[in-house]
């Protein structure tokens, strides 16, 4: 039992970053902008969360929910900035949405990785990484009775509470899109955005909007991985492709926020299922292989199905401009 | 007249001015558009400069020599020109497809499949077989590998309209891993690259000279894809399923056999790349070994139009900036992820002043529209 509870504890804490890109990814393509630049967003939500720690952590005395508050603040206005970024090119200048998220991801990463580099090098470290111990405490602080529950207590309680944020918002951005107006709008604009705009809706504004609250929330994931999973500790890289598993989740998920949530918690055991299985070495590339694999064969299956509401958006990847029919 | 200013007077019917009308540009001239992406292009380099400033506290004229030193300077020259013409063949694999408006974005993994299927032929017959036998086993296995890897999201997308660009994004993925589990075996000390010492030497110089043999390959590619895309029949239905599938069917194209067949071509050409890189250039392969080429192809490939020959100065412009910045960050010590920072930047720039070459703008000024009305 300990076991699996201690399996299932790290499954959940490796999908949470997965669970925020998704969340994110899904309510961006519901306005038919495909935002390939998400693991650049996430990149750089990281970053900007890290910086705004950093400057904190140095001033001399620390409080941790200000701690907490500075790196969230700064991380979704990073991540704000970058969406918009996005925005201004895809939906203003209607560039065409893959090779500009691309180019973003290209950007984010190349801006994570210059910045945590140039701030390890402020502090002369002499390990390749950069520490901000205090902040990480704030963030994976756990509530105080997880520890007295044993397996139960550390299955359900013992996370920081951006795991339970990334819940609630996965559920949140469910009901958004099913139960409420806007969300029925927005469902629209990515649709068929002639018809939304035949109808009054504005859909520039209904894109941009979607494509920066999805980044920001996808920038959350970022500062998550390594405030709470990582304790704090930025390494150039460490984030790694989890970008790109998040877009993955969209489509396994079939664009349904709640579907994501265990979605990505299953994408996170297969990331560490290694660790548990007596498996030879050459194999653990072929473990790792499989988020993909199924990711393709859900695509392929809803493609051949057919089922209206399994689809993706229509408009998906595509710019509108109202005079163009 | 006299309802019209009475619709005037009262303020609930406050009439809707559009400051800003945009209209879809029918042609531009060729030097205007010319015109507008060298100015997008000054300005992505001052605000580059600008940035390389405020890091290094150089002045830019100097940071741009810098960079200039660093992509054509002495023992430099070589190594741009080969980076340039591994850039520029992994672009115009992707570039047919593009032109059927097929979105792949899995030539990273389409070129690291046809390396790996070049380096498990040299780790397995280096040492056996002779060069002229070695050779075109690589090329055949690398191709094979690569059309494959294209071709299996184009039978799906042809037959079931999968979506392609998230089919072949997963591809790369698999394809990463497959390589990783080649090098697990390879080498059993667990490292994550394998070297000439497992691989044996590849391709030879040609006269000497290193890197000629892929930067030919490349140079000879280059024509027969202009002309393949622009005065061959395949190349015109290509275009015609890019502009509209029914078109393409009301006129008799096969538009499943034009998807698939551009696709293994596709693929084909990815192989083709993951061979000069592994076979030709580096004689080893790692999980890295196309390093993100893949997805910067799309963005050279799109922004030369899909064009082979404004390709050759769209991928030199990375190319240029890339090297450029490395060698800045060198000399300043700074980190290497610079050079992404100012790619993505002029990126940026470049995607962004597309807008200006297809749409037009026009402001309405207040002044004009009430001379207009008093006029009517």
């Amino acid at each position: 039992m300990q076991l699996i509870a201690a399996f299932i504890n790290r499954a959940i804490m490796q999908g949470t970053p997965l669970l925020f890109g998704a969340t994110g990814e899904i309510v961006t393509e519901k306005s038919g902008n495909l935002n390939l630049g998400i693991p650049g967003i996430m990149y750089i939500g990281a970053i900007s969360g890290v910086i705004g720690a950093f400057f904190y952590e140095n001033s001399g005395y620390f409080i941790p929910a200000v701690g907490i508050m500075i790196a969230l603040l700064s991380c979704l206005i990073g991540s704000l900035l970058a969406s918009l970024i996005y925005c201004f090119l895809t939906i203003t200048l209607r560039a065409n949405q893959n090779v500009t998220g691309l180019a973003l991801t290209t950007f984010g990463v190349g801006f994570g990785n210059f910045f945590g580099g140039s701030l390890i090098k402020v502090t002369k470290s002499e390990v390749p990484y950069l520490s901000l111990s205090d902040t990480g405490n704030a963030f994976s602080a756990t509530l105080p009775f997880a520890k007295s529950l044993g397996w139960f207590g550390k299955m359900f309680f013992s996370y920081g509470f951006l795991v339970y944020v990334a819940i609630v918002f996965a559920v949140l951005a469910s009901l958004f899109l099913n139960k409420t107006r806007m969300g029925l709008h927005l469902r629209a604009v990515g649709e068929n955005p002639a018809t939304a705009d035949a109808a009054g809706i504005n859909v520039s504004r209904y894109k941009y909007f979607a494509t920066c609250a999805g980044g920001m929330i996808a920038g959350l994931g970022g500062l998550y991985f390594i405030m709470d999973y990582m304790g704090g500790i930025w390494a150039n890289d460490g984030f790694g492709d989890r970008g790109w598993l998040a877009i993955a989740i969209v489509i396994f998920a079939i664009w349904r926020p709640a579907l994501a949530i265990p979605a990505s918690y299953l994408f996170g055991a297969l990331y560490i299922l290694f660790n548990y299985l007596p498996l030879p070495m050459p194999m653990i590339p072929i473990l790792q292989m499989l988020p993909y694999v199924i990711t393709i064969v859900a695509l392929v299956i809803t493609s051949i199905r057919k089922k209206r509401e399994n689809q993706p958006p229509a408009s998906l990847g595509l710019s509108y401009f109202r005079e163009e029919r | 007249m006299n309802k019209e200013q009475q619709f005037a007077a009262t303020p609930e019917k406050k009439q809707h001015v559009q400051w800003i009308h945009i209209t879809k540009r029918d042609n531009i001239s060729f030097q205007k558009g010319l015109l507008i992406r060298a100015i997008a292009i000054l300005a992505a380099l001052v605000v580059c400069a600008i940035i390389t400033v405020v890091f290094t506290g150089s002045n830019p004229i100097s940071v741009y020599g810098t960079m200039f030193k660093g992509a054509f300077g002495k023992g430099r020259f070589l190594v741009t020109i080969h980076n340039l013409s591994i850039l520029l063949c992994i672009s115009l694999a992707v570039t047919p497809a593009f032109r059927m408006r097929f979105w792949n974005i899995g030539a990273e993994g389409q070129a690291l499949i046809g390396g790996l299927a070049t380096a498990i032929v040299m780790f397995n017959l280096h040492s056996k077989a002779p060069l002229w036998v070695l050779i075109p086993l690589m090329l055949i296995s690398a191709l094979v590998a690569g059309a494959i890897w294209g071709v299996i999201p184009a039978i799906f997308k042809a037959f079931w309209k999968t979506n392609e660009t998230l089919f072949t994004l997963m591809m790369n993925y698999v394809a990463i891993q497959l390589v990783e589990y080649f090098l697990k075996i390879a080498d059993k000390n667990g490292s994550n690259s394998v070297g000439p010492y497992l691989l044996g030497d590849g391709i030879p110089n040609l006269f000497g000279v290193q890197y000629l043999f892929n930067i030919l390959v490349v140079v000879v590619l280059t024509g027969l894809l202009y002309v393949y895309l622009k005065y061959s029949k395949h190349g015109y239905e290509i275009s015609v399923v890019g502009e509209s599938e029914n078109t393409a069917r009301y006129v008799g194209i096969n538009v499943k056999k034009v998807i698939i067949r551009t696709m293994i071509l596709s693929g084909l050409l990815c192989g083709l790349t993951g061979f000069l890189i592994v076979g030709g250039a580096s004689h080893a392969i790692s999980s890295n070994s196309v390093g993100g080429q893949g997805f910067t192809a799309i963005m050279v490939s799109w922004l030369g139009k899909f064009n082979p020959l404004y390709m050759i100065l769209t991928a030199l412009l990375i190319v240029f900036m890339g090297r450029g910045a490395d060698e800045i960050s060198t000399i300043f010590g700074l980190t290497k992820s610079f050079s992404d920072i100012i790619t993505g930047i002029i990126l940026f720039f470049i995607i962004g002043c597309e807008f200006f070459i297809r749409y037009q703008i026009h402001f309405n000024h207040r002044k004009k529209m009430t001379e207009e009305k008093e006029e009517a």
